[in-house]
């Protein structure tokens, strides 16, 4: 522990019902990694990133955040260690009700004071719009926006806070080749930017290439396999194969 | 529509103790501080004012045939100057807040569970809680608080309207005076008649913002669950208003108010 690791899973179960999910499964990121999960649809990668997150509660096992535990926090701390990660949803999870700017607005309403809010809002929402190339949609609804924008709104709006940890879920799903590759990139333009580690679940081979350090291969609820992009594609093992070919 | 009622009726005991539940914590939930006022006076003018012009023309409507239709047996009986009296107390006591609840169970009920499902869907509620927003809070708490002070509104809104109807009514075959015709009902109803039909509505209300939110709150992945969770929301609903309707009378009944 406190081995600059910022974020430590260990042995993480979760079931529901007879689903066993994630069995035995364990991870450690560094400072300034991007890490990516990959594994199958239906294999538990969502339900892990929300375990870390605690929006899913595991069954066992220990979570450690910028060694801090989050299980075992009241809310108030869970808040203040939530900000400190930003979360980008596989579905944006945009508030449809609200513009752009009042979507980035959002987290700022827990966690910084009203007089905050007044002097330093306007400056924050451009500069997070600014940093995904997209400072002019401040006043659209996110209906107005192609599903390329969404991504990039969604992942400002996770920037608004200035994360140490940005954790992704299947950043590249659904959008075209040319867009994916748009975002990849983003998403290392983004981590130097401010310095931070990031969580990447995908399948999208290209994101992957793009933005790893490390990959984890999550097959059967566990950390199957873990190496670098390149020694995994030269793997001869048949499960990992799978996924390359 | 017959699968709807199936997996309702598979789950029906469970379904009214998550209901309950969710009902308990929003009570736990509107105690705590920090409220969510702007969120709340932005859904009381989306639930009364979008709710008004439909609410408004159904109760003109029922004062209006409710009357047309009575004539005929009072007049059968020589009572026809019992006509106004008759007819504003069905309307108080009954008719116009049911019928106002009935329509905002469809509207409200329907618009809130689709509302909140899609949200539920698309993360929004997760995203809500990431970011350091109670989600119940933000979008339970102010949802059924103004539909609770909505419906009453609305309802005594449908009373005066369909009064209206009601004179309306009277005068296309009869004549009956505008100054007569206030003095009637008026004189025909006692507070044994408006109260307790303006404190049911309420409960109305209370039910049908319930009851969207729990559909919504916890709608099932897929579109698919979000248009079952607003079906399901105005069903559970309407059934809710009818059967607070029934406890509603008994008690009034029981405390002598009748
Ligand atoms: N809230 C939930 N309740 C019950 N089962 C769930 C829930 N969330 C996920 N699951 C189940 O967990 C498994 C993994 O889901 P998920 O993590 O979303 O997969 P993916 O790897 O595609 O993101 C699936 O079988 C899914 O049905
Ligand atoms: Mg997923």
């Amino acid at each position: 522990m406190g081995n600059n690791s910022i974020v430590e899973v260990k042995n993480l179960y979760k079931s529901f019902g007879s689903n066993h999910v994630l069995k035995d499964f364990s991870m450690s990121v560094k400072a300034g990694e991007n890490m990516v999960v990959l594994g199958k649809s239906g294999s538990g990668k969502s339900v892990l990133i929300k375990c870390i997150i605690n929006l899913i509660e595991a069954d066992r096992g220990d979570i450690k955040i910028l060694d801090q535990s989050i299980q075992d926090m009241d809310e108030d701390e869970v808040d203040k260690l939530r900000a400190q990660i930003g979360f980008l949803f596989q579905s944006n999870a945009l508030y449809d009700s609200m513009t752009v700017r009042e979507n980035l607005e959002f987290p700022l309403r827990r966690h910084w004071s009203r007089e905050q809010r007044k002097m330093g809002a306007e400056h924050a929402v451009i500069e997070a719009l600014t940093d995904v190339g997209l400072a002019h949609t401040i006043d659209m609804m996110p209906s107005e926006l192609s599903g390329g924008m969404k991504k990039r709104v969604a992942l400002a709006r996770s920037l608004i806070l200035k994360p140490r940890v940005i954790l992704y879920d299947e950043p590249t799903t659904g959008l075209d080749p040319i867009t994916s590759r748009e975002i990849s990139e983003l998403m290392v333009t983004v981590q130097k930017k401010y310095n931070a580690s990031s969580i990447i679940i995908s399948h999208d081979m290209n994101c992957i290439r793009i933005t790893s350090n490390r990959v984890i291969m999550l097959i059967d609820g566990k950390n199957y396999s873990e190496d670098t992009f390149e020694n995994l594609q030269k793997s001869t093992d048949p499960k990992i194969r799978e996924f390359f070919d | 529509m017959y699968k709807v009622f199936k997996i309702e009726e598979s789950n029906f005991l469970i379904e009214i103790g998550n209901i309950s539940k969710f009902a308990g914590r929003f009570f736990r939930e509107v105690i705590k501080p920090k409220q969510e006022y702007r969120e709340f006076l932005n859904q009381c003018y989306w639930i009364g004012f979008k709710t008004l012009t439909l609410v408004g023309i159904t109760a003109f409507i029922m004062g209006l045939v409710l009357t047309i239709q009575s004539r005929p047996t009072l007049v059968e009986f020589g009572a026809e100057s019992m006509l106004p009296a008759m007819v504003s107390v069905s309307l108080i006591r009954e008719i116009a807040p049911v019928i106002t609840a009935l329509i905002c169970a469809g509207k409200i009920g329907s618009g809130i569970g689709a509302e909140l499902g899609s949200m539920r869907v698309t993360e929004q509620i997760d995203a809500m809680e990431v970011s350091g927003t109670n989600p119940f809070k933000y979008l339970v708490v102010t949802r059924v608080m103004a539909a609770t002070l909505m419906v009453p509104v609305l309802s005594s809104l449908a009373n005066a309207i369909s009064l209206y109807g009601g004179y309306l009514g009277v005068n296309i075959r009869g004549s009956v005076s505008w100054d007569l015709y206030w003095f009637q009902v008026f004189d025909a109803m006692s507070f044994g008649d408006i109260i307790p039909s303006m404190i049911k509505t309420f409960f109305f209300g209370f039910a049908i913002g319930i009851i969207g939110c729990y559909m919504g709150y916890f709608s099932k992945k897929g579109t698919e669950g979000v248009g079952r969770s607003a079906t399901t929301a105005v069903i559970v609903a309407s059934l809710l208003v009818f059967i607070i309707d029934l406890i509603a009378v008994q008690v009034t009944d029981l405390l002598g108010l009748t």
